[in-house]
């Protein structure tokens, strides 16, 4: 099946053939052959963005909401490099995304021609890898690879540079079956000698936790299914990465909450005293790990990871199985299974009596007050006035996307969407959009901080273009409240510019875009306004006056180990060493 | 004093002890390939000290990288496996531990002098089995080829004798045996 296609025809008839429905971009010269193609196409939905930074969210929200890829389509250039904050976040978190970005043509590639940039050399680093096309014949085949390399092993962004003159070449378009690659062979099935060995330990275990991440929703409803059985199946608590959440159902006794800097302090500590880690599709981070030296010391490790190179990376591990976590939780259960093997109970017994003894500690305990809405509250609030909707929640980044951690319960995958490893201020509110583009009916709430939200603010008009009825729940305390809590804790009261001056009126600033404006400033009234945000169809942008000061707690400081916990009963300033002050 | 800081930011085990490894690295020629191997070094902080590439199958277009490193055991643990992540990469191997290779380089020495100081020179190329590939009445150009260590004890021979330039072409090494990488 091949057939004569222009470059850009190409493009578009490749996104068909992989089943895209929906992208996201923002036109310019480098690239109007191809919007001209997909003019003349009906079979894909065009997302216009106010921003590249936006369509690369927007995308990630989509594909991590989905499961499948997300596709940007943006132009040289600015177009390109505007696209580099989304390309790097969605590296690394390991999301799916397929980004075409226009090139200048052939023969002016490397003239400082207009609108012309490295897009292959700046986004080197920041994509799973990438390919300048500058021949018709290599294009359809890079497009297949392209999809090919974004959404199998380790998912990651991919950007597929394509220069004008290309676009408007004509060649021989075949399909994407049977794409193969030569040097890119993703391993799947674990080893199934350490699978053995594994669930041995896992069976020996007197003091075990599951420790996971993103992996497991990356590898699809399987893999949340499969580590719900098998957890259940052992008894053992298990406690999750930020990225992980939904992964394991928070409604669940054996659930700890989430782990690491701002962890439950269960979590924390089941993890810091375990002689058991079962870490899959996690990977170690520092906002995990704390202190390296002294984390989890008594502990054998098993890891789980579909990418090798996380194995052994920061933490060293006793048994390190490359696969994806699907497969191999399959293999661990098949194999439990067959071996008829138990977990020791009464070890077990014990270990969660401890457990609950630091579950009593109540770590997540906040003082309400009459006056002024906390904003751990505002969280909780909007949980209990959303729970079973199935409500998208999205997040920008700082305070408040730790307390929607700690405070939304998350009972399924793919209904979680934050910017882990980059830390994206911005990222939340066109994510909300790429969510709420794939899930037409659903409620999708970016809870906001009024810091980050203003850094892609503009997209909201792209919300009401489209008719997109995202709400963005910003918890406004006038601060970068996680900026201002680290300056306290760590610089003295400091607030060297932490404090915004100057903010809009969000009701009507929301209003001047046709959106709707809400504002909320007492407990009294917070209910009452949240109903009214889920009930108004139309995109809304939420005000949620919240304490100016509240810290986010628990917390572990830099520089210090899972069992050195900050808890927010402590009194007085937290101590942090010298020595902590210099990490960040 | 205080105490060093400790972190994931950190490498907390500096006192580990740091090796020198050999990497021999094949991948697809394709545009780019050396930029993706030679940013990974810089992006993650890794040390080359030699680096050399040249396509050694033009049917197939695959190139053969080999790469001089230096870290700690768990960083060098780490560079093979990022290597092995970067997608037109096919094989990479360690030619200092798990298979030691022969390693081989090459380079050209001029020295400028005259009288007594040129018959030693020359003397010494002798000793170190080098070639005169070019020579006027007042220089030599030597071709030598050895191991870095053989290469650094020439040079340095030469230091006093005139030398006024060193090209090198870095590290090239191959596993011993039949067996291929």
């Amino acid at each position: 099946m091949t057939q004569d296609l222009s470059g850009a025809e190409m493009v578009i008839r490749a996104l068909k053939d992989h089943g895209v429905r929906h992208i996201f971009g923002y036109p310019g010269g480098a690239v109007l052959p191809i919007y001209d193609a997909l003019f003349q196409d009906d079979g894909i939905e065009h997302v216009l963005v106010r921003h590249e930074q936006g369509a690369t969210h927007a995308a990630e929200g989509y594909a991590r909401s989905t499961g499948k890829p997300g596709v940007v389509l943006v132009t040289s250039g600015p177009g390109a490099t505007n696209a580099v904050t989304g390309l790097t976040d969605a590296l690394m978190d390991s999301i799916p995304l397929v980004c075409i970005t226009g090139q200048v043509p052939t023969h002016l590639i490397g003239n400082d021609a207009f609108q012309e940039a490295d897009t292959v050399g700046i986004t080197r680093p920041c994509t799973k890898h990438n390919w300048l096309v500058r021949d018709i014949k290599d294009l359809p085949r890079i497009l297949h690879e392209a999809f090919y390399i974004a959404t199998t092993g380790r998912p990651g962004p991919v950007v597929v540079d394509i220069p004008k003159d290309v676009q408007f070449k004509h060649g021989t378009y075949f399909g994407p079956s049977n794409i193969k690659h030569k040097t890119y062979q993703p391993r799947i099935k674990g080893d199934l000698r350490k699978i053995e060995q594994s669930v041995e330990l896992i069976a020996q275990a007197k003091r075990p936790i599951f420790y996971t991440g993103g992996g497991i929703i990356n590898s699809g409803l399987l893999g949340s299914q499969l580590l719900r059985e098998f957890v259940r199946m052992t008894g053992f608590p298990i406690t999750s990465t930020l990225m992980g959440l939904g992964a394991y159902p928070a409604s669940d006794k054996q659930w700890l909450g989430m782990l690491g800097m701002h962890g439950t302090y269960e979590a924390n500590m089941a993890m810091h005293d375990c002689d058991l880690m079962i870490a899959i599709g996690s990977r170690f981070d520092d906002r995990v790990t704390g202190r390296v030296d002294a984390f989890s010391p008594n502990s054998r490790k098993i890891h789980v990871d579909i990418d090798a190179s996380s194995i052994n990376k920061n933490v060293r591990v006793d048994v390190g199985i490359v696969g994806d976590a699907a497969h191999v939780l399959e293999d661990m259960i098949r194999l439990w299974k067959a071996k008829v093997l138990r977990p020791n109970g009464a070890a077990l017994k014990s270990w969660w009596m401890q457990i609950d003894g630091w579950r009593a500690r109540n770590c997540l305990a906040y003082k309400t007050a009459k006056d002024v809405i906390k904003p751990q509250q505002a969280i909780e609030r909007l949980y209990e006035l959303t729970r079973g909707r199935k409500t998208y929640i999205s997040t920008e980044v700082g305070q408040h996307q730790m307390w929607a951690a700690q405070f939304y319960k998350f009972e399924e995958p793919h209904h979680w969407m934050t910017s882990g490893g980059l830390g994206t201020m911005g990222y939340g509110l066109p994510a909300a959009v790429g969510i709420q583009v794939a899930h037409p009916d659903a409620l999708v709430v970016d809870i906001a901080g009024e810091a980050s939200v203003q850094m892609t603010m503009q997209e909201i008009s792209t919300a009401v273009q489209y008719d997109l009825p995202i709400k963005i729940f910003i918890l406004n305390n006038r601060y970068m409240g996680m900026v201002r809590q680290w300056q306290q804790l760590l610089h003295g009261g400091r607030y060297s510019h932490s404090y915004s001056e100057a903010l809009p009126d969000f009701v009507r600033l929301a209003e001047a875009y046709g959106a709707v404006g809400i504002r909320a400033t007492t407990p009294g009234e917070l209910d009452e306004k949240i109903k009214e945000m889920i009930d108004v169809k139309r995109p809304v942008l939420f005000d949620c006056v919240v304490d100016q000061h509240e810290n986010c707690f628990p917390m572990i400081p830099s520089g210090a180990a899972h069992n050195e916990m900050i808890l927010s009963d402590a009194a007085g300033e937290p101590q942090v060493s010298e020595a902590g002050k210099v990490l960040v | 004093m205080t105490e060093q800081p400790k972190s994931a930011y950190f490498l907390v085990d500096n006192k580990a002890a740091v090796i020198s490894k050999t990497f021999a690295v094949l991948v697809d020629n394709e545009a780019g390939v050396l930029a993706r191997v030679v940013g990974l070094f810089s992006g993650r902080g890794y040390n080359i000290e030699s680096l050399t590439v040249a396509e050694v199958d033009h049917l197939d277009h695959t190139s053969r990288i080999t790469i001089v490193t230096s870290g700690t055991s768990d960083v060098l643990e780490q560079i093979k496996h990022q290597l092995e992540r970067l997608v037109p990469v096919h094989k990479v191997i360690d030619l200092t531990e798990e298979t030691p290779g022969i390693q081989r380089e090459m380079a050209l020495v001029k020295v400028a002098g005259q009288g007594e100081k040129r018959v030693e020179a020359m003397r010494l190329s002798d000793v170190f089995r080098a070639r005169v590939v070019d020579t006027t009445h007042s220089s030599f150009v030597f071709e030598i080829t050895g191991n870095q260590q053989k290469i650094d004890a020439f040079v340095d021979l030469m230091r006093p004798l005139g030398l006024v330039e060193v090209s090198r072409t870095g590290v090239v090494a191959i596993t011993r045996g039949a067996e291929a990488m």
